[in-house]
């Protein structure tokens, strides 16, 4: 199993949430404003479809893990971000049309448009933990490591949107490249030789 | 004994700078604001930090003297626009400008968004505003308040755009989709005057998104401030001439606040230069806040 593999799409899972997350503002504003709300409507579809994903994330690693099925996940996760720039602006007129207060409608919003390719991305850390541990007393240590790798990735998606993505790219190019950096991982991760996981 | 002189001398000429003091202070939802006392005037601050910026003054001697050069080129859009009978405001400030339009324009519906709950209620408290029955104040953000105005065909015929505060810039009230917005809610003699960025990498920017979106843009630049106004219109704007007499008209109904509108119509720039380079902003690309520090 190649453990710096995992270790990489992690990474690549952790920044791609936060650089969704931070365009998330910018994707909502032109029909809901940056009043705080938005901003409240944004962390809390992203915190609930994360705690989401690490649920379904760890009871999928119980069936079957293997490198391959981590791939798969980044294809979907990649696959379900397409609707942002396929049709988000539709969507958000038509939440705006039906919901006047801008604050559900926001909510409504970041739902529809973060839900499920967050829920995705949340799934990739509990996955990444079943296949580096190798045995019961080295979990904690793992789970440590990933979740610093992850993480650093979450705080590099971070600064690297607001400082300078934004100032070279359009909002769609940004979400266009992150989609290909998922794509890329899952095609890494499918293409890997198949490898025993630990039991 | 000369310096001792000297010393009182400046201890003197320092006084009213000793004298300022913050009579007011709240962290709302958005930022900073302060309320501050110096003499007989008394600013609204919305950061200490970084720059002393004043938003609003008022002169508690003379209520009615507009302190600050920009709210009175904040009047020039009546330089083409002579007798608004709609208007918004973005951006509320301590109120002055509501309060100058509520004397020149007795009759004109005024409507006026303020992202801020706590903004209103200083402006109310400290800085004598208050709204008569041609007003209405919204809690709410321009962008949303013209969406929503756009879908019930609300139209006004003088905007006002006050919501760049210098120190953080709502970047979505700066696009090219957003002034479209702006552009769709004007009657077709209407006029929009937006206060806004003199220099920066911003500059360019700005101007050409304008430029791409109103067929008429003129700019004024007084000598005495930084700030620059932009005034903007559908159709093109009326003569030299006219802008001129407009201004001679004005001249007596300004006195009161101790303003002469004769330099807005002699720097009254039309198509100003921009840098044939700039990127327009976009609600896809809009890095204002990183191109206001260039």
């Amino acid at each position: 199993m190649d453990r710096k593999l995992i270790f990489l799409l992690a990474f690549t899972g952790g920044f791609v949430i936060m650089s969704i997350e931070l365009l998330g503002g910018r994707i909502l504003a032109p029909w809901f404003g940056s009043s705080v709300y938005v901003w409240g409507s944004i962390i809390t579809v992203f915190m609930i479809a994360l705690s989401l994903g690490y649920l379904i994330g760890g009871r999928l690693s119980l069936r079957n893990p293997s490198l391959q099925r981590f791939g798969s996940l980044f294809i979907a996760g990649a696959v379900l971000l397409g609707p942002l720039y396929g049709f988000g602006d539709e969507l958000m007129a038509a939440v705006f049309e039906r919901v006047e207060d801008p604050r559900y409608g926001s909510l409504l919003a970041s739902m529809a448009l973060f839900f499920l390719p967050t829920v995705l991305l949340g799934m990739i850390s509990p996955y990444s933990v079943r296949l580096l541990v190798q045995a019961k007393d080295e979990s904690g240590q793992v789970a440590g490591l990933l979740y610093f790798v992850s993480t650093f990735g979450s705080a590099l998606g971070t600064l690297g949107t607001s400082f300078y993505f934004i100032l070279w790219f359009e909002v769609d190019t940004i979400l266009l490249l992150l989609s290909g950096a998922l794509l890329l991982c899952g095609a890494l991760a499918l293409l890997a030789p198949r490898q025993e996981v630990a039991p | 004994m000369k310096r001792l002189a000297a010393v009182l001398a400046l201890a003197l000429a320092l006084s009213p700078l000793a004298q300022a003091e913050i009579i007011h202070e709240e962290r709302s939802l958005y930022r900073n604001i302060l309320v501050r006392d110096q003499g007989s005037e008394r600013c609204l601050l919305f950061t200490v930090r970084r720059s002393n910026r004043n938003q609003s003054c008022l002169d508690r001697d003379d209520p009615d003297r507009l302190i600050f050069p920009y709210a009175r080129m904040m009047l020039s859009g009546l330089l083409v626009t002579p007798a608004p009978k709609r208007i918004l405001m973005v951006g509320l400030g301590g109120g002055t400008l509501p309060k100058v339009f509520s004397v020149l324009t007795p009759q004109a519906q005024q409507d006026l968004v303020e992202i801020d709950e706590a903004v209103v209620t200083v402006a109310k408290r400290f800085f004598d505003f208050t709204p008569t029955a041609q007003m209405a104040v919204h809690v709410q953000d321009a962008r949303v308040f013209l969406k929503r105005a756009a879908a019930r065909g609300t139209t006004w015929d003088y905007i006002m755009l006050d919501a760049f505060t210098g120190d953080y810039i709502p970047e979505h009230l700066m696009t090219k989709e957003f002034l479209e917005e702006v552009r769709a809610a004007l009657t077709d003699d209407g006029v929009l005057v937006a206060n806004t960025f003199a220099s920066s990498a911003l500059y360019d920017a700005e101007t050409a998104t304008y430029a791409a979106v109103f067929p008429a843009l003129a700019e004024i630049r007084l000598d005495e401030t930084l700030n620059r106004i932009l005034v903007a219109q559908k159709q093109p704007f009326p003569d030299e001439a006219t802008r001129l007499a407009a201004a001679e008209a004005l001249r007596r109904p300004l006195r009161r606040f101790a303003s002469n509108p004769l330099p807005l119509a002699q720097n009254f720039n039309v198509a100003p230069p921009f840098s044939a380079s700039a990127r327009l902003l976009t609600d896809q690309y809009a890095p204002v806040n990183l191109l206001q520090q260039r």
